[in-house]
């Protein structure tokens, strides 16, 4: 089906046309997503939701892309939003379709990504029936969604996609599912797009307490050794350029969480690697030995502290976050500050005087000599850290890096330097396997002028494997560098360490992926060298469309540094090779 | 310590189901959870006590706002506050016995609310302590049924803080008082850090 692109004009006649008309629900939801700026969906037809396909080709200026799974449709939104930086909306039916939703709401609940879900449901007659395809989606999904609607009243459709896309966008960003039965999409009524909201119990704090701001500044001017920590939250904010102020208005090395990744330029000379269970020594060290540590948009996760008790245990902590709950949740907070990272960094910036901490920043130089995070193994190993060096110097680091879930992830985290902003895309916190590839779709298709490379391992790649044909089908141009070592790689890793190289059902073994990747007609490529690795890389970079690049990595390469789950920097294992 | 935490809901569909789903993931312990109508339409409250000892009642009323359709939540357990609990209680009586239940039951201000040959149903409307205390008492003469709704709480006074609020102040939400604006954080601005 071609698609035109709808003009200014088309929009403005359409949405002039359509306030006060009489409309059927699966109008009036079309309606309301051009409202809400939406120009692409990521969903898959059924059943109930068949009213609202028959009238999706009347609107042009939505992009329906059809994903072969609706885990995938999730995902794409995910990374859609998190490209585009605006709300991405999927699509499915009931039942079964809902339920393959579930992970990839999770998985933008828990890494705060603005998405939208609709989902079709059985006619409310009978709703609670056990009809066809019915499932309690409301039910399933309240508690992995930021708020979740059951629409029962064609009436309320339009009022409840304007606050569906208020909820999913402000304050902590999240997951808004709207459940809509069939006869909801049939039923008429006239459609009057409401302008404002009205969400009493909803009014997230932005502008931090100024008394609190104080307080925070006064520690952070009393610092001997301070450190930043900075997660997705600084990127969600859109306040890089804020922290960037205040980290060189008081020499404040900042550290980043692997969803902090690019929120703060890796080139700059404050900045400090991830820390955490796989994260840099020297980023561990100055949070063991720093005396004020400065949370902004991050949550304390346990793979960033480890064993909480010995969790920073010299400084007075500052936590920043919009989210109040997660102030006080892991970790001791001595100067919590509720409010947007933006918001609150304008605000500290001119409390916080000019400084130098040339001692501080010496000492951890000398961590970083002691314990590099980014040496490669020494010869011609064809290792995966060497693959995703090789995507960093083809792409000198402007591209997309959107993973999936595994060792790979460490290694794209360690072994590439983000100084684009918005550049790193990951499942962090729920780590679902098979996010990479549809995530990475999302992420081209919010930015088709952008390099989107997805990095992803040979286990997660198979979980979502059937979006090749997607790709295929839309021709969307992602590359994919597939790190093939035939083993689920950190499970393997973790069997190894801790359950004394009893490998237990982590080899996969695998397809032939070229031949794999013909049959879905996407180019593909394969490295068994370092050197051809490069090739390949330079080969997928010159090539206008999609590329899978099967990279047949060493198979039983560990990541490190490694502080098994718990631990405290004193349990950190280092590179084998680093340790005489 | 136990806690008891007042909080004001939009009564919408699946709101009870939204809060103990909450409770439920978040592994807090809940000791009693009452829900009902208040004086505004659309607005029900709910009366929560939560064993301070097993959970951090901070985060439960942290995240209790974190629901859309949480419009405020208070812990009146410093307040000056009437706390009641009722219960419906049916006990076994003979000849013998009903004379003394029943004035068991005058003494601390129950009501026998239905007779029957062989039992009497009491109703007891007091603070938890008190209606343990005659639970105990009156045990027994061998209880044979009873129910209690658990713990609703109201603050002393005419500005009491779980008032709920009228439209005109829900369409005026900067006048609803933050969380975190009232509680009181000591922090350290003398000491040297670390």
């Amino acid at each position: 089906m071609a698609i035109r692109e709808p003009t200014r004009q088309d929009i403005q006649h359409r949405n002039g046309k359509a306030d006060g008309q009489r409309m059927s629900g699966a109008h009036i939801l079309c309606e309301s997503l051009i409202r809400e700026g939406v120009d692409t969906i990521f969903g898959h037809p059924g059943g109930v939701v068949l009213p609202l396909y028959n009238v999706l080709p009347d609107y042009p200026q939505i992009r329906h892309i059809l994903v072969r799974h609706e885990q995938a449709g999730a995902h794409a939104a995910d990374g859609y939003a998190r490209a585009g930086r605006r709300v991405g909306v999927c699509l499915a039916t009931s039942g079964p379709a809902a339920t393959n939703l579930v992970t990839g709401i999770t998985s933008a609940m828990m890494d705060s990504v603005p998405i939208v879900a609709i989902t079709g449901n059985v006619a409310t007659s009978v709703l609670g029936k056990d009809a066809f395809q019915e499932t309690d989606v409301f039910g399933i999904t309240m508690p992995i969604t930021k708020h979740n609607y059951l629409v029962t009243r064609v009436e309320d459709l339009a009022r409840t996609i304007k606050e569906a896309f208020h909820i999913a966008s402000t304050g902590r960003p999240g997951p808004v599912l709207v459940d809509i039965p069939k006869d909801v999409f049939i039923n008429e009524a006239t459609f009057h797009y409401p302008e404002t909201i009205n969400l009493p119990g909803y009014k997230p704090t932005l502008q931090g307490n100024a008394k609190q701001v104080k307080a925070a500044a006064h520690l952070i001017n009393q610092a001997k050794r301070p450190v930043i920590l900075a997660g997705h939250g600084v990127t969600i904010a859109q306040a890089r350029e804020e922290l960037v102020a205040l980290a060189e208005k008081a020499e404040i090395p900042v550290i980043t969480t692997l969803l902090g990744l690019s929120a703060f330029p890796e080139s700059h000379r404050l900045s400090l690697a991830m820390p955490g269970m796989h994260g840099a020594g020297y980023s561990n060290m100055a949070i063991n030995e720093c005396d004020v540590l400065v949370g902004i948009g991050q949550r304390f996760d346990d793979r960033v502290t480890g064993k909480v008790e010995a969790f920073a245990p010299k400084a007075k902590i500052i936590h920043v976050d919009v989210d109040p709950a997660e102030i006080g949740k892991n970790v001791r907070c001595d100067v919590p500050i509720v409010g947007d990272a933006r918001h609150v960094l304008r605000q500290l910036i001119p409390e916080v005087q000019p400084a130098e901490h040339k001692e501080w920043l010496e000492t951890i130089e000398g961590w970083k000599r002691e314990m590099p995070l980014t040496s490669l193994p020494p010869g011609s190993r064809f290792v995966p850290q060497v693959a995703v060096r090789a995507i960093w110097e083809a792409t000198k680091g402007d591209a997309i890096v959107v993973t999936d879930v595994g060792q790979h992830q460490m290694w794209a985290a360690q072994h590439f330097w983000y100084d684009k902003p918005y550049s790193f895309i990951s499942s962090g916190g729920l780590g679902a396997m098979g996010f990479g590839v549809p995530a990475a779709i999302g992420a081209k298709v919010a930015r088709p002028e952008e390099t989107v490379w997805a990095i992803v391992g040979d286990g997660g790649f198979q979980m979502t494997i059937q979006e090749l044909a997607t790709i295929a089908e839309e021709r969307i141009g992602v590359k994919i560098a597939l790190m093939n070592n035939g083993y689920l790689g950190m499970i393997r890793q973790w069997q190894e360490i801790f359950y004394n190289r009893r490998y237990s059902s982590a080899y996969l073994g695998g397809p032939d992926y070229v031949k794999l990747a013909d049959a879905y007609g996407i180019k593909a490529l394969r490295a068994q060298t370092r050197e051809q690795c490069r090739l390949v890389i330079e080969e997928a970079m010159a090539y206008d469309g999609p590329v899978l690049c099967d990279l047949q990595v060493e198979a039983e390469e560990n990541v490190y540094p490694m502080i098994p789950p718990g631990g405290s920097i004193q349990n950190m294992l280092l590179q084998p090779a680093d340790r005489d | 310590m136990k806690h008891t935490l007042v909080a004001l809901l939009e009564d919408k569909p699946g709101v009870l189901n939204r809060v103990v789903n909450m409770f439920s993931r978040r592994a807090f312990n809940i000791e009693s959870l009452t829900v009902g109508h208040t004086e505004q339409p659309h607005i029900s409250r709910m009366t929560v006590v939560v064993d301070g000892t097993n959970t951090d009642v901070e985060q439960v009323v942290k995240q209790l706002y974190k629901l859309i359709d949480v419009l405020k939540v208070s812990d009146v357990t410093q307040d000056k506050t009437v706390f009641r609990d009722l219960a419906l209680i049916k006990v076994s009586t003979n000849r013998d016995s009903r004379a003394e239940i029943v004035q068991l039951a005058q003494i601390v201000g129950a009501r026998v609310v239905d007779v029957a040959q062989d039992s009497v149903i009491l109703q007891m409307t007091d603070e938890e302590e008190a209606i343990d205390a005659f639970v105990a008492l009156i045990r027994p003469f061998g209880i044979k049924e009873m129910v209690r709704t658990g713990r609703v709480a109201m603050v002393r006074g005419a500005q009491g803080v779980t008032r709920a609020p009228s439209f005109e102040e829900l369409a005026h939400p900067t006048q609803r008082p933050r969380y975190e604006a009232r509680k009181k954080v000591p922090v350290d601005l003398t000491g040297e850090a670390g």
